[in-house]
């Protein structure tokens, strides 16, 4: 894994090309480290996103995938490494500071304002929008990618579907203009239709010149979307992937030889 | 007095003890913590009435006004703040610490004898004599209740602030992650809190003009009842708990013959004691909501 050089880009200026690696470094992560107590869930970790680029990180349940995006949020303490975006470091435990700096996370199981409207939970999306600059894109652009938030705006956010609820957590993250999109699992639960519609969003907002960092448990499916991926296991990153890689070199350094695992994992 | 009298003055300090339940609620929704602490406030409040009482009296409740909001933010940074993160039972113990803490500081600053208070004395007079009874003060105690709970109300449910506010009642990690900033949510529910305490200090001394080292207590003691009785995690339920058990506190008051009275407080809990067995998640919960929210 080669550490990018970090490059002080002005925000709004000119993105990568979607799909393509670019070579300036947006999101830095070196010697990350997260600790519950005494169990270690991030083991010294080190990624990197460029302008543009979409990177997935691909792990089976409990290899501290989850916990490492948290940590680039600020939503748990990291007990070692440094996170740094545009070559500024993010000082940790205050999300709502790391939101206003151009990153939105759309969290794991979605999280979604229950007993709020989708209209209010949309708005609290804007909180994090940063003053000096015009929005990549208007709430038009949000409503077209989203249909679901524009036709039940005014229904409580708990009463969708799991897959409607998926796509308004991530048009409210999208509502903050961010520049580094952190998604945490976001088929999680949902039906393969609603999956499909998620990732077409997904591919969307990439074009559009949001970085996406994507934490997924479906590896094949994340192998082929990103233009790498880290393969987490055990809060060690075991080698960068990308759409190349077999996927049986992948679910091998996590499962070994178990045929039953595999095929959870190869939808 | 007839029976009118008795429910209008019942509606009175049911819309005290409303106001005392909805800053224990607004705390409780915001932080997860239990409030105990403010009785004190309010006591803190109108010991600096009496303390203020050569002042012009409009001046002296500007002023508790700005003591009750001062004294609520101190708590805020010096005990509910390092206790982030604790459960609500511990929360809960330390708030009772607290509080008797204070109750005993009064003692050693103010005495063990009440000091008198006696402002706005006239609004005690009656309105309308005769069978009804009442008072001025009573007019002004539901009026005062319903222009600061409608004014929460708007808030929450109309600015932007009260969208905030929520978010961070409802799920305070996911609030972050979206931008919101914490620390400014929680000043504003402990403002609340004192302005809160501001008005009851002010109500309570114009109708008991004899200001105790156990006001702050009693009246929180009642009013976290309330709260308990309404459901906790819901303001607007915690607030007309709050209502309820002042509403059956004061009925039981006038109904109830003289030297019985003794008995309204154990009356008062006995009814709460029914209700937490009938209905355990608050006697105004939604049915078929368990108890572990709690």
């Amino acid at each position: 894994m080669g550490a990018e050089p970090a490059a002080m880009t002005p925000p709004g200026a000119p993105l990568g090309a979607p799909g393509a690696a670019s070579s300036r470094a947006l999101l830095e992560v070196e010697d990350l480290e997260v600790t519950y107590g005494r169990s270690r869930a991030v083991e010294g970790i080190s990624l990197s996103v460029g302008e543009g680029e979409v990177v997935g990180i691909v792990g089976p349940n409990g290899a501290g995938k989850s916990s490492t995006l948290r940590a680039i949020m600020g939503a748990v303490r990291r007990s070692g490494g440094q996170v740094t975006l545009r070559g500024k470091a993010l000082a940790p435990g205050r999300p709502e500071n790391i939101a206003r700096l151009g990153v939105a996370m759309v969290p794991e199981g979605r999280h979604l304002f229950a007993s709020m409207t989708v209209k209010e939970n949309l708005e609290l999306g804007r909180l994090a929008r940063r003053r000096d600059r015009r929005p990549r894109f208007d709430d038009g652009e949000v409503a077209e990618l989203f249909p679901v938030a524009e036709e039940f705006r005014d229904q409580r956010a708990g009463l969708l579907s799991g897959g409607q609820q998926q796509q308004v957590a991530i048009a409210r993250a999208l509502l903050a203009d961010p520049d580094l999109l952190l998604l945490d699992e976001p088929s999680l639960g949902l039906s393969p239709t609603a999956v499909a519609a998620v990732f077409s969003a997904l591919a969307h907002i990439h074009e559009l010149g949001v970085s996406i960092l994507l934490v997924e448990q479906r590896a094949e499916m994340t192998l082929e979307f990103c233009s790498r991926s880290y393969v987490l296991v055990g809060g060690r990153i075991r080698f960068e992937a990308d759409r190349s890689t077999p996927i049986q070199t992948v679910i091998d350094s996590y499962f070994g030889a178990d045929p039953s695992a595999r095929s959870e994992l190869r939808r | 007095m007839t029976v009118v009298g008795y429910l209008v003055n019942a509606i009175s300090l049911g819309a005290l003890y409303a106001l005392i339940a909805v800053s224990v609620g607004l705390v409780f929704a915001v932080l997860r913590q239990i409030n105990l602490a403010q009785g004190e406030v309010m006591a803190f409040g109108a010991y600096s009435l009496w303390l203020m009482r050569s002042l012009p009296i409009w001046l002296a409740i500007v002023l508790c006004f700005a003591i009750c909001i001062a004294g609520s933010l101190v708590l805020q940074v010096a005990v509910f703040r390092p206790l982030r993160g604790a459960s609500a039972l511990a929360t809960l113990i330390v708030t009772f610490g607290v509080s008797y803490g204070l109750e005993a500081l009064w003692l050693v600053v103010f005495g063990p004898n009440g000091k008198p208070v006696s402002m706005l004395i006239r609004l005690n007079n009656t309105v309308i004599g005769g069978a009804i009874a009442l008072r001025w003060i009573t007019i002004v105690d539901i009026g005062a209740a319903a222009l600061l709970l409608g004014g929460l109300y708007a808030l929450l449910f109309r600015s932007s602030l009260g969208l905030r506010m929520r978010a961070v009642a409802e799920d305070f990690s996911t609030a972050r992650i979206v931008g919101v900033r914490i620390e400014r949510v929680v000043t504003v529910a402990f403002v609340l809190c004192g302005a809160s305490a501001a008005v009851v200090a002010v109500l309570e001394t114009v109708q008991t003009p004899l200001v105790t080292t156990t006001l702050g207590l009693s009246l929180i003691v009642v009013a976290l009842v309330g709260v308990v009785l309404g459901g906790l995690d819901h303001l607007g339920r915690a607030t007309a708990g709050g209502f309820i058990v002042g509403f059956v506190n004061s009925l039981l008051g006038s109904i109830l013959p003289e030297q019985q009275l003794v008995f309204v407080t154990s009356l008062t809990f006995l009814f709460v004691v029914i209700v937490l067995v009938v209905r355990p998640a608050g006697l105004l919960a939604p049915r078929g909501v368990g108890v572990e929210r709690v």
